[in-house]
């Protein structure tokens, strides 16, 4: 079996025994509420921290704006939701439509930006998905969208001025109120595939000839172009499945609280996941995943501390910052797991 | 019909004339050499030919075949590949990754096959292995096919480099210092390789070198630069016996 194949395997078992102590400990009440209300969150910052790999780590473009296209999953699909709650009554198959519809709405979007940005060399891309998770998070918090039997009614001043047909007018966003109530479809086991989904796509195309393609241009873009590598085509692929991703993320975040705002979209939930997966390593998704399980508790098991929470918070993200960059602590880590590595490096060179 | 023929090629950096009336011409096969002292313009010569550059004036051709104006992945696909000065690889990739990459348009499928692990993904990973591993024999680095290509020494670096140039089977190969380096030993065996390469898979060799002493062991014909213009070109021992590269050289 091939090294990538193997490493990939053992990051499904990790996901997959996480679920099940995850779910024993919820449902024989040790995890408690609380923490049990935490596990569809804890799932869909996994499914963020993953997708945004591939952008940062994996193609080694810098994006400041993931919580942009989580927040146009989020409302395109809470909008379907809202619209045909009553016509489709499984929640399961309105929630697997509505992940359909946030996914490719948010990676439309990935490609409208990605075309023209992608294009460009340095740290464009940065500058315009931070302006952009900006921009649609005001616009959504501005506009009122309403529905009724002659179609779909747009304002930018208030409810009233949609003129909406008294019997059958039904406001989808109410500005800065935003969607409620979204019919709360997301349960953990559903994030569970989710997540298993997501770390197939991811790996499978990292580990595939897009994927070399998309890291040669992350190791050496003038190389990648001299050797017939199309750089504009692997930039968008790897910034478009990553936006897809963050989309259905933003999918399950809404279906998972029954008011829907835009107020987690802002820039700190964009820089909250990038630090999960510079954290976790860049290009690693082992890593992201961990790193985004450890980092999303932490402030959680800090509780008792009440105040100092968040100093500790910052004092371990710096500790795990500076052992991460520090060549003594890798190779203790790479030792500790050293002859599984080994193990792994022998069989490979036998194939 | 000629492997490579260039017509006047030149450029200019912010006024600088870098390369000015470049003209020559390769045969099929042939072992070609680009010398000239540093800041000649020999790179130049070549991030041209490879589209990086956009000339400012003159054309080229590859078999024939005009690829002026061309990006440097249709140039590639034309089959014009090339080695760096300063060793470009893909360094967190593996050496065989490297390599694989050089295949990246010889055995192509979707990136749907590939996620979904479709047949045409095993297929062609399978026949990209066996090529790459080929030619990673070739350069004596098959037993390192699985190491990260930053931990490769430079000497094995820059023959990596060689043999992810030819994994996409071009017409022509263009070498910059490929002994850049190198100690003495390492280099008699890369100009070995170099001349097994060409007769092996039949291609022609560009070849530029700063040290006058190695080309004139392979090279069958050279060209001397010398800022920006050509000061001469012929067969190597003319060319090296001429006293204008001679002082050329010496006032260096
Ligand atoms: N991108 C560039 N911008 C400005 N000047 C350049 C650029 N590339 C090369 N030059 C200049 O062109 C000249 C030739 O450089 P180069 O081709 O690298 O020389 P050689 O390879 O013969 O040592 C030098 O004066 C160099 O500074
Ligand atoms: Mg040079």
């Amino acid at each position: 079996m091939k090294a990538a194949t193997k490493h990939n395997l053992v990051t499904y078992a990790i996901v997959i025994a996480l679920f099940a102590a995850a779910q024993l400990a919820s449902a024989t009440g040790v995890l408690g509420s609380h923490l049990s209300g935490l596990l569809v969150p804890i799932s869909y910052y996994i499914i963020l921290a993953v997708s945004l790999n591939l952008t940062v780590g994996i193609l080694g473009e810098l994006s400041l704006g993931h919580a942009g296209f989580m927040c146009v999953g989020a409302y395109f699909s809470a909008m379907f939701s809202v619209i045909t709650r009553d016509v489709i009554t499984t929640p399961l198959l309105r929630l697997c439509l509505a992940m359909l519809i946030g996914g490719l709405v948010a990676a439309v979007f990935g490609v409208l930006i990605g075309i023209p940005v992608l294009r460009l060399r340095g740290d464009y891309l940065a500058i315009v998905t931070l302006a952009f998770g900006e921009i649609i998070k005001n616009l959504f918090n501005a506009i009122y969208v309403g529905i009724d039997k002659n179609g779909l009614h747009f304002s930018m001043k208030n409810a009233m001025s949609m003129n909406l047909d008294k019997a059958t007018g039904k406001t989808l966003i109410n500005g800065a109120l935003g969607i409620s109530p979204v019919p709360r479809d997301s349960t953990f086991t559903i994030c569970f595939v989710v997540i298993l989904i997501t770390l197939f796509v991811v790996m499978n195309l990292t580990d595939s000839r897009a994927g070399r393609a998309i890291m040669s241009v992350r190791d050496n873009r003038i190389a990648a172009e001299t050797i017939g590598v199309s750089i504009t085509k692997y930039k968008l692929m790897a910034f478009t499945v990553s936006a897809f991703f963050a989309g259905i993320a933003g999918v399950l975040y809404a279906h998972n609280i029954s008011m829907l705002n835009t107020k987690i979209f802002n820039y700190n939930t964009s820089i909250m996941i990038l630090v999960y997966v510079v954290l976790g390593g860049l290009g690693s998704i082992r890593g992201s995943i961990i790193a985004t399980l450890l980092l999303y508790l932490l402030p959680e098991l800090l509780r008792s501390f009440n105040d100092y929470r968040m100093l500790f918070y910052a004092i371990i993200l710096i500790l795990a910052m500076l052992l991460n960059n520090n060549e003594k602590f890798k190779s203790l880590v790479s030792s500790v797991t050293g002859r599984l590595l080994h193990r792994k490096g022998k069989e490979a060179a036998e194939n | 019909m000629k492997a490579l023929e260039t017509k006047n090629l030149g450029i200019t950096f912010g006024g600088l004339k870098a390369v000015d009336g470049f003209t020559i011409s390769i045969e099929q096969g042939q072992l070609y050499g680009l010398i000239g002292p540093n800041g000649a313009g020999k790179t130049t010569v070549f991030n041209m030919l490879t589209g990086v550059y956009k000339p400012g004036s003159g054309a080229f051709f590859l078999e024939g075949q005009p690829l002026l104006g061309k990006s440097p992945v249709e140039i590639s696909k034309c089959g014009i590949a090339r080695t760096f000065q300063n060793i470009r690889l893909f360094d967190k990739q593996s050496v065989l990754d490297n390599v694989k990459l050089g295949l990246h348009n010889r055995f192509p499928y979707s990136a749907i096959s590939g996620v979904l692990r479709l047949p045409s993904y095993f297929k062609n990973e399978k026949l990209m292995d066996e090529t790459a591993i080929e030619l990673l024999k070739v350069f004596d680095l098959d037993g390192e096919a699985y190491t990260i290509a930053a931990n490769l020494p430079y000497g094995k670096q820059r023959k990596l480099e060689i043999a992810r140039a030819l994994a996409t089977q071009p017409k022509l190969l263009l070498l910059d210092e490929p002994a850049a380096g190198m100690n003495p030993n390492e280099t008699a065996e890369l100009m070995e390789n170099i001349r097994f390469i060409r007769d092996r898979f039949k291609i022609s060799i560009l070849l530029i070198e700063h040290d006058m002493s190695l080309v004139s062991g392979i090279c069958e014909e050279i060209t001397v630069l010398n800022f920006g213009k050509i000061l001469t070109s012929g067969k190597t021992a003319d060319v090296l016996s001429d006293p204008e590269v001679i002082k050329a050289y010496i006032g260096e």
